[in-house]
């Protein structure tokens, strides 16, 4: 086992990692690195395999060909080690609807081993800090998509993980709501060091200073930082550095 | 809104296994949900009570009239048939309570929930044990709130302290019928196949079983019919609970109770397991 070092170790670490379904292969030989307190942008189409690749990093799925490594930790042989250092926000909604705000942060909380008094404390200063205070009593059912999402980002910081990841975390929100979620997040990789692995398919999610990578059809077909990946591609922005690079078009077909 | 910068600055905890007392606070954290969503449902609960309460009062008295049980153990006199079927319907609790827990868990995994408990840091066994218990307790809190019903309708054990020998065997059964839903849960791919589970499953385990009529009987009218129902471990959960309401214990039905709660309980960790499970065959869990 390595050691557990938050200065030298990266991340995340995916090295060679193909996926199937059944004969279909849905990640082919995929390998990259998050950097602590690095913003990573994965930016596919919807099937490029993102979620695949996060099912594979969460241990929803077993990884059955290369490595995946959470600040040392292997996914696969020390699952425990790897996860608690990892908070995650899922593309479809995990909250508990029948429970209020309050109930599914305690109970998020209870599955990191944080008893009720502590998990009640954080969730307060969590709550109050993400201006969700005064709702903590609401029945997560009452609750717009905005606000379940701000919920669940609050969440996935009540065990205090040192690597986010977010699933196409602003989906079905608002401009509003988007650009406030993509701001905290990266002030939390500013302020705090938390790397981040942000999944999207909207190019203006992205910044210049953010490492960027292009999963296309399960493989990796560019990564970098943003600015160098527009230099090596000769492209005037991400969306024509996505066609080159890919053949495809991020909006053909979705009506953006 | 305020930055979330604000939120993790807090502090970051060390970062070293899990104690005994954590394992404890996830089992408690897992139970008290179950418990929350449970008595949030009050539909739910109420239709727990109704379906036993339904069978005591309209179906057990229209048949206390022309049927009578004779002396088997652990009665030690003529009993009349809605006192024989009372263990039956504390186990039919259980059973129908289980096939909840089982649809909650495909209920969940449809729309994502199933993911906070997965990608906890708590081993995968642990997390589906303490998943497991949370049901049983479940299905206790609803076979005494029956048993307080059935009081007043004049069904009691021979004694108060029946009351407390049955709690083993009602944890014990309860933990069996709910691996085996767990088990279901993995196989079931869609919500809407939960009726397959009703119509295959449930009803056939219910009727084929000791919970009501004597299997002496059944045997004598047809012995095939009879087989299945020993072949049944429902039939074993109805009799452990039979005997322990009389502070009794059977002790075919407390093994054949136990092993199948073990070999349940190892099918739904090996189904849930990620890496050799029928999840990843069928790309259940992340769906």
């Amino acid at each position: 086992m390595r050691e557990h070092d938050t200065v030298r170790t990266a991340a995340l670490e995916v090295v060679g990692v193909s996926h199937f379904y059944g004969k279909r292969k849905a990640l082919d030989n995929v390998s990259f690195i998050v950097e602590p307190g690095s913003f990573t942008v994965l930016l596919g189409l919807n099937g490029a395999g993102k979620s695949t690749l996060f099912s594979l990093i969460t241990r929803l799925y077993a990884t059955r060909s290369g490595t995946i490594r959470i600040f040392g930790f292997d996914v696969s042989r020390q699952s425990g080690e790897a996860l608690r250092r990892l908070g995650v926000v899922f593309q479809p909604r995990t909250l508990d609807l029948e429970l209020t705000i309050m109930q599914n942060l305690i109970y998020h909380a209870a599955l990191h081993g944080i008893g009720p008094q502590e998990a009640k404390r954080r969730a307060r200063a969590v709550l109050a800090r993400a201006g969700l205070a005064e709702r903590a009593s609401e029945r997560v059912r009452n609750l717009s998509g905005g606000y379940i999402r701000r919920v669940e980002i609050a969440r996935a910081f009540l065990h205090r993980p040192e690597l986010l990841l977010l699933d196409e975390a602003t989906v079905g929100l608002d401009v509003k709501a988007r650009a406030d979620i993509i701001a905290q997040v990266r002030g939390l990789v500013a302020s705090e060091g938390i790397g981040v692995l942000w999944t999207t398919h909207l190019i203006d999610e992205i910044a210049k200073t953010d490492s960027v990578v292009i999963l296309h059809e399960g493989k990796i077909r560019e990564k970098g930082l943003a600015t160098e990946i527009l230099a090596r591609s000769s492209a005037p922005d991400m969306r024509t550095a996505f066609v080159k690079v890919t053949g495809a078009d991020l909006y053909e077909g979705n009506g953006q | 809104m305020t930055s979330l910068a604000s939120i993790v600055s807090i502090g970051r905890a060390p970062r070293k296994g899990f104690t005994l007392t954590q394992y404890a606070i996830c089992l408690q954290g897992i139970v008290w949900r179950e418990a929350l969503r449970f008595l949030h449902q009050r539909g739910r609960f109420v239709s727990a009570l109704v379906r036993p309460l339904v069978w005591l009062f309209i179906f057990a008295s229209g048949f206390r009239a022309v049927l009578g049980v004779s002396i088997i153990p652990p009665y030690e006199t003529y009993i009349t048939y809605d006192v024989f079927i009372t263990p039956g319907l504390m186990a039919m609790i259980q059973l129908f309570n289980g096939m909840q827990s089982s649809l909650s868990m495909v209920y969940d995994r449809e729309t994502g929930n199933m993911r906070t408990l997965l990608v906890s840091p708590f081993p995968r066994w642990y997390l589906l044990t303490c998943k497991l218990l949370a049901g049983a307790a479940v299905g206790v809190l609803q076979v005494y709130t029956y048993l307080v019903i059935a009081y007043f309708w004049g069904i009691s054990p021979t004694s108060p302290w029946g009351y407390v020998t049955v709690l083993p065997a009602l944890v014990l059964s309860g933990l069996m019928l709910g691996a085996l839903g767990m088990v279901l849960s993995s196989l079931i791919r869609q919500l809407e196949n939960f009726a397959g589970v009703m119509n295959f499953i449930i009803f056939p385990m219910f009727f084929a079983s000791s919970a009501l009529y004597p299997l002496w009987q059944v045997q004598e009218k047809s012995p095939w019919l009879a087989t299945i129902c020993w072949l049944n471990p429902f039939t074993y959960a109805v009799e452990l609970v039979r005997f322990a309401f009389y502070q009794q214990v059977d002790l075919l039905s407390l093994a054949v109770v136990s092993g199948c709660m073990i070999v349940f309980l190892a099918g739904a960790i090996l189904a849930y397991d990620p890496a050799r499970g029928m999840l990843i065959r069928r790309g259940g869990a992340a769906e």
